[in-house]
């Protein structure tokens, strides 16, 4: 099976995300962006080709990259589950929706991703829906007033579309 | 019009000359503010918080970051400033590994003098730190990231004195860490081992690697004939660390205590110098008059040298073929010490003391080895055998001078004056002149390619002759005439680099120093003993006469190449997986094709072949049989774009080369 995360194509995208910003070094933190886009991670690789075409140390490179909680090193999975635990979201329950959606992908520890890569579970600070707390943005779709059981449903529903 | 302008400090009125901040202002008037992230060689960091003072209508300010106005009243000691001084030490400490008893930098720790300065006798706060793993993988340099206090010193010494950026800060907050790319160790990124870092670093997080307890097993051993060599920059820097003035000349009391340690003999690294001179100078000549290549770079500094082949590899051909000092003294004394002793090869073992870190890096190159016996078994930096001297119980300060032993203990003031930025220039000028022109000197100093400035031009009329000389030191500044080389720009035929500040005087071996004036100290006296010396011109060296008489023949000979000479190579920056590409490479029988995507090749088009290769695999159903890899370096940058079929290496390869190797390949499996 041909890997999706690194076919040609895919490492000519990065070539063309460098082209579209004018390798110019100063704007790092948007092709990181849309190498993250891309790859749905920073692979280490890329991040190489990233610094030595932008003239750059790879260590400044490597130190934008872990400073920033939206970039992240490892694969994460095809479906990302950000969960707002900002104080709204907090005081209106997001620990028991953590722990469910984490229990029932089977979660330990600081496992944050499923070993399938299907799944990436993450907290948030704030998502600015307050008013829709608490609140999950599941693939980039906001969903307000969350319960344990709905969350677990929606999750459910993924698993079942992936099947 | 230059009317001065004053502020107050501490109740004195104090001239504003041009400082950069309050801080100079204050260490101008001997007002010493404690700091970590200050030098006044680097950027202004402002992130110990140790300098704060009080200004009036202000509060408390670092004193790094606040530029001197005319009129400001400064305090630099009240009971806050105290106070949160020394809550930011505790809380540093907290932070740190505490282990100072069995620490290498305890005695020039800075952390730990402030701490006793400011009266730290506890620290209030829990341990706060998460425990990583020491970084031992190099030959050079030890990392110790529990030690580290985070001022960024090293990052800012690496970044804008070496140009290159090793280390760098990462993760954020209390995971703030300062690591070399992805974490990884000094071994597998594109650090030199120049060891500028280590020098700048206030406590034991960077370290030079200690070495001690390997020279006195060779020391223990009745078998071998341990001998020593010294450096030349050395002896102007070792006797700071028993309370002498700062550039005495030491060499009969080192010579002393080495024999006092129970080296059979010491010798003098200076020696070998004279042999790199007049290696050197011959090559450059028969460069320009041969129509060699040009402009010639020196290759004595080990740091420099792996920068050129890890940023510089189509510059290699540039860079003088002759081996570092270090070097050519292993090869000499293992040609010449057998006999001399009457052992065989192998029981000669040699020590070298030097003020350098990547000179522990350069012993180790395989090029430096016989069948696995090293030339230069130890390197010892100048700190470490100040550190042996004082284990040992040797009275250093009133130990008798002694003088070395011959023959690889004679130098001339040439030799000597390698030690300082400009010194390998102003050597092979001496020997030049006298070769172009036939005459002794007059004055032996070449005044125009001495000095401190990093980067220095200098056009020198020997005879009928121009010789156009550019003196770098900092490898920042060697940047920048490598890339006036590569444009065609530089205007120059002989080029000498320096990786450390001030060349050799300053290297990260020395004792710890701060600041510029110690180095330039250094410089004088090592000067002063080219002055004091009889013989200031190499080849007036009789011993060096001698081992061409009976060993070499003549400069740059067959048997002067094997001996004195060397290759370089193109290195990799950074040590990784090669990245798959298309086809999986779990089944065996796939034909495993690399392409480089590094820099070099990347602008010679590799991605294009990488692109057409998978077309053309795609095109005609063969994907299944080629896994190809994309890789960062097959290490001939010079003659990219390169790929690797199976094993062989194509170079400045085309897709239609590839494309029939590839085939040529496929086919003859299947005939298989």
């Amino acid at each position: 099976m041909e890997k999706e995360l690194s076919s040609a194509t895919q490492f000519g995208k990065v070539c063309e995300i460098l082209d579209r910003y004018d390798r110019d070094p100063a704007k790092l933190i948007p092709i990181l962006q849309a190498v993250q886009e891309e790859y749905r991670y920073l692979p280490e690789e890329i991040l190489t080709l990233v610094a030595t075409s932008l003239n750059l140390p790879p260590a400044k490179v490597y130190g934008v990259a872990t400073f920033y909680s939206h970039f992240t090193l490892t694969p994460k999975g095809k479906h990302i589950i950000r969960l707002c635990d900002g104080t709204a979201c907090h005081v209106k329950g997001s620990t028991a929706l953590l722990d469910a959606i984490r229990k029932r992908l089977g979660l330990t520890g600081k496992q944050q991703s499923t070993p399938d890569l299907l799944f990436t579970v993450e907290t948030v600070s704030c998502l600015g829906a307050c008013g829709l707390a608490p609140a999950v943005v599941i693939d980039d779709k906001v969903h307000g007033q969350v319960t344990p059981e709905k969350a677990v449903a929606l999750v459910e529903e993924l698993i079942n579309a992936e099947a | 019009m230059d009317e001065k302008k004053y502020l107050t400090i501490d109740g004195r009125q104090i001239a504003i000359e041009g400082e950069r901040n309050v801080l100079e202002v204050a260490r101008k008037a001997g007002i010493e503010i404690p700091t970590f992230c200050y030098h006044s060689d680097l950027s202004v960091y402002g992130a110990c918080r140790l300098c704060l003072v009080d200004i009036a209508g202000r509060g408390g300010v670092a004193s790094c970051s606040t530029a001197p106005e005319p009129g400001m009243v400064v305090k630099t000691s009240t009971k806050q400033i105290r106070a949160m001084r020394k809550i930011a030490v505790e809380l540093l400490l907290a932070a740190h590994d505490q282990s100072c008893t069995t620490c290498y930098k305890s005695t020039s720790c800075k952390l730990l003098d402030l701490a006793n300065k400011l009266g730290v006798t506890k620290v209030r706060f829990k341990p706060g730190f998460e425990r990583m793993p020491l970084d031992n993988s190099n030959p050079s340099l030890q990392r110790d990231n529990n030690k580290c206090i985070l001022c960024g010193d090293c990052v800012r010494m690496c970044q804008e004195v070496q140009g290159i950026g090793v280390l760098d800060f990462a993760g954020r907050g209390s995971h703030s860490r300062v690591v070399p790319a992805f974490g990884k160790d000094l071994k597998n990124v594109e650090c030199i081992y120049c060891g500028q870092c280590a020098r700048i670093c206030p406590t034991g997080a960077i370290i030079p690697k200690n070495e001690v307890s390997k020279a006195w097993e060779l020391l223990d051993n009745p078998e071998y004939k341990t001998v020593a060599t010294i450096a030349p920059a050395v002896r102007v820097g070792f006797g700071e660390a028993f309370g002498m003035p700062v550039g005495t000349d030491v060499t009969g009391k080192i010579t002393a205590a080495l024999k006092q340690l129970g080296f059979v003999a010491v010798f003098d690294t200076t020696f070998a110098a004279d042999l790199t001179v007049v290696e050197e100078a011959e090559e450059f000549l028969r460069r320009v008059t041969a129509g060699g290549t040009l402009p010639q770079f020196t290759s004595c500094c080990p740091a420099w040298v792996k920068y050129a082949e890890q940023f510089y590899p189509e510059l290699l051909p540039n860079l003088s073929s002759c081996r570092s000092p270090q070097a050519m003294f292993g090869a000499m004394a293992k040609e010449m010490l057998p006999k001399l002793f009457d052992v065989p090869r192998e029981k000669v073992k040699i020590v070298s003391i030097m003020p350098c870190t990547a000179k522990k890096f350069e012993a180790q190159r395989p090029e430096f080895s016989r069948d696995g016996d090293r030339e230069t078994e130890v390197v010892l930096t100048t700190q470490e055998l100040i550190q042996m001297i004082k284990g040992a119980g040797i009275d250093f300060n009133a130990i008798e001078p002694e003088a070395m032993d011959l023959p690889l203990g004679f130098k001339t003031g040439a030799g000597v004056i390698f030690g300082v930025t400009g010194g390998v220039s102003e050597a092979a000028l001496r020997y030049a002149y006298k070769k172009l022109t036939g005459k002794n000197l007059a004055n032996v100093e070449f005044k125009e390619v001495r000095g401190d400035d990093g980067y220095r031009r200098a056009e020198i009329t020997i005879g009928d002759n121009k010789v156009r000389v550019v003196v770098v030191h900092s490898l920042s500044n060697a940047h920048k005439i490598c890339e006036e080389v590569k444009a065609g720009k530089a205007d120059v035929d002989l080029i000498e680099v320096m990786a450390c500040p001030g060349g050799c005087v300053g290297g990260a071996g020395q004792p710890v120093y701060v600041g510029m004036e110690t180095r330039k100290q250094r410089a004088a006296g090592l000067y002063r003993v080219d002055r004091n010396m009889q013989l200031h011109s190499s080849e007036d060296n009789p011993y060096v006469k001698e081992a061409y008489q009976n060993i070499l023949g003549t400069p740059n000979s067959h048997k002067a190449h094997e001996l004195l000479h060397t290759h370089y190579q193109s290195r990799k920056r950074i040590q990784d997986e090669d990245v798959l590409v298309s086809g999986s490479d779990e089944a065996q029988e796939k034909l495993p094709v690399t392409i480089c995507v590094g820099t070099s090749c990347f602008k010679r088009g590799s991605q294009q072949l990488l692109q057409e290769l998978t077309d053309f695999l795609k095109e005609n159903n063969l994907q299944d049989q080629v896994a190809i890899k994309a890789t960062f370096c097959h290490e001939r940058c010079d003659r990219g774009p390169t790929a690797n079929v199976d094993g062989t290496i194509m170079e400045k390869c085309s897709f239609e080369a590839l494309r029939a190797e590839v085939v040529k390949r496929l086919r003859s499996a299947v005939a298989k």
